[in-house]
């Protein structure tokens, strides 16, 4: 797959995904704009572009960056408890700190999302029964485990409703004034792009590292507050989105190889790509009313991993 | 040169390495034999600094490796382990520009091309230069693994049983190489071995350890002795000279 492919794919489908919508707003209308469709445009969909924009890139990246510390293909955001960490994050901020701005909700959610991503690399590193397929299990009842305490203690100070929302990631809500917080995970993934060399090495163990002279402890911290970062900022705008951080890089190194260097581009586009896609499609498919993202890629992308897992038999990947 | 000073490691109050002593000349191959357990990866392991020293002193070049910085030292000594078997996809050219990175951190200039592309020519690895590695038998693995070594362009050389699962014809093929890489560029090579017979045939010295100790340092004629390898593996091991080598026979 060529890059510029993949581009033109990412522009048209933003182009549908502009101009998709219970207001009418057509590609014609750019020219003699109404004061409403100006409105439209600005103040909801350009603002939805943006963030499946960047949810899509920085939750594929993530993944890719947390496969290659961990070594474990099937390791992401989803499948290490970094997402239901975050989750804690948001609801210890709503509890002790009432009138939280976003930013702190983000910078404790981050702190959460940060210990629970070391806690598991922890229990990764003292599992002898390395299988790659059971660490993610592993991963995901470490997860459901936090998860459950968020819940307990969400029902308890009647906070079920406000959890839920950050339970399943959705873009309808979005809106200019309520995301901008994302772009926080701009500048964190251009750090990623500077250290793709060194995520790489990492990615080859510790004595490979400590032989070509990288501080590998270093590295693999600095990619973890990458990941805890950008999910913190993530989740609390947009919601989960699952599987994204799976099948993305698994897909691109199938074709791209583990180098990151090569597949860092190819992921960011690919995982924006494929949340385009699948929010166009949620807003298609019982138009005028909208599915949630974290439903149509649970479907799809719960299909492309198994699909992946089978193929995994065949080739070993 | 080495230099190892009184060296010690101690695994759970056991001495693993166990007071050892020895220094290393320039522009030999040097081969640690013994039988399992007896501290040879881990004495290599510690002139790398990929595990740290419980006590003692080891310096190359009169620097103490524990207080140069890791960068540095990544010019001037490289190690391949055994569990450097990485399951990353990558190519073979990739792995070996990796071997530049103490120098370029990554971007590769044009002097590192060429360092990368004489270290492929090297090992012969060209035709292959732009396959996984996972498509790649064992034998071209290690190959490639020795490139991105020679690519590191270090003075030093370590390795950690480097014939592991290789074929007698690839066995031969490595060793040749590394002879080579001694007599034509002036390495200085540390290998753990297994196989005496390679490493009588190939080595300038050896040293031979047991449970942590040295028994014997010297010489490859002086150390493949009857008596000497009697003490190493107690087993009467007979030796023939076969075309001016010393060919020990245990079978």
């Amino acid at each position: 797959m060529k890059i510029r492919y993949l581009a033109l794919t990412l522009i048209i489908l933003s182009g549908m995904s502009v101009f998709i919508g219970v207001s009418n707003v057509t590609p014609l209308d750019l020219f003699q704009l109404t004061e409403d469709q100006a409105q439209i445009l600005l103040v909801s969909r350009l603002p939805r572009l943006v963030s499946i924009l960047i949810a899509g890139m920085s939750m594929s990246i993530c993944g890719l960056i947390m496969q290659q510390l961990s070594r474990n293909k099937f390791v992401s955001p989803t499948t290490a408890g970094t997402l239901d960490s975050a989750r804690l994050g948001i609801l210890v901020s709503l509890m002790i700190f009432t009138a939280a701005s976003p930013i702190q909700k983000m910078l404790v959610s981050f702190v959460f999302a940060l210990i629970g991503t070391l806690v598991f690399m922890k229990i990764l590193e003292k599992i002898k029964f390395k299988d790659a397929v059971f660490i993610p299990l592993v991963g995901l009842m470490f997860g459901n485990i936090i998860s459950s305490i968020s819940t307990f203690f969400a029902y308890r100070n009647d906070l079920i409703q406000n959890m839920s929302s950050w339970m399943q990631g959705d873009f309808s809500m979005i809106m200019s004034g309520n995301y901008e917080l994302l772009y926080v995970s701009i500048p964190i993934l251009a750090m990623a792009f500077f250290y793709a060399n060194k995520f790489t090495i990492a990615g080859m163990g510790e004595d490979f590292s400590k032989n070509l002279g990288l501080n590998y402890r270093q590295v693999v911290n600095l990619g973890l507050i990458i990941v805890a970062l950008v999910t913190a900022s993530v989740v609390l705008t947009v919601g989960v989105i699952p599987f994204l951080g799976l099948i993305i890089p698994n897909i691109v190194t199938i074709y791209r190889g583990d180098h990151l260097k090569k597949s860092l581009i190819h992921t960011a586009l690919l995982g924006a790509i494929f949340v385009l896609f699948c929010d166009v499609i949620g807003r298609v498919i019982i138009y005028p009313y909208e599915i949630p993202i974290s439903l149509t890629v649970g479907v799809i992308g719960s299909g492309i991993f198994i699909y992946l897992l089978v193929r995994r038999k065949k080739y070993g990947l | 040169m080495v230099d190892i000073k009184n060296v010690f490691k101690l695994y759970n109050q056991k001495k693993v390495v166990d007071d050892v002593s020895l220094s290393i000349e320039k522009g030999t191959i040097t081969s640690f034999i013994g039988p399992n357990g007896a501290g040879k990866s881990t004495l290599i392991s510690m002139i790398s600094r990929l595990i740290a020293k419980d006590n003692g002193e080891i310096t190359i070049d009169g620097q103490d490796i524990m207080k140069t910085k890791n960068n540095e030292l990544a010019k001037k000594i490289s190690i391949l382990k055994q569990s450097n078997s990485i399951n990353l996809k990558l190519t073979v050219r990739e792995l070996v520009g990796f071997g530049r990175f103490p120098y370029s951190q990554g971007k590769l200039t044009k002097e590192d091309q060429e360092k990368v592309d004489e270290a492929i020519d090297y090992m012969e690895l060209g035709e292959i230069q732009n396959k996984y590695l996972d498509e790649l038998s064992g034998g071209q693995r290690q190959r490639a693994h020795i490139a991105m070594v020679l690519a590191q362009d270090t003075e030093y050389i370590l390795l950690d049983e480097p014939l592991n699962n290789l074929d007698m014809r690839h066995s031969v093929q490595i060793m040749k190489t590394l002879r080579r890489l001694v007599d034509e560029l002036g390495k200085t090579i540390l290998i753990v071995i297994h196989d005496i017979n390679f490493a009588s045939c190939y080595s300038d010295h050896i040293v031979a350890l047991k449970d942590g100790k040295i028994i014997k340092h010297g010489r490859t004629c002086d150390v493949i002795d009857q008596c000497v390898l009697k003490d190493i593996y107690d087993m009467d091991i007979d030796i023939q000279n076969i075309d001016d080598k010393r060919i020990c026979v245990y079978f």
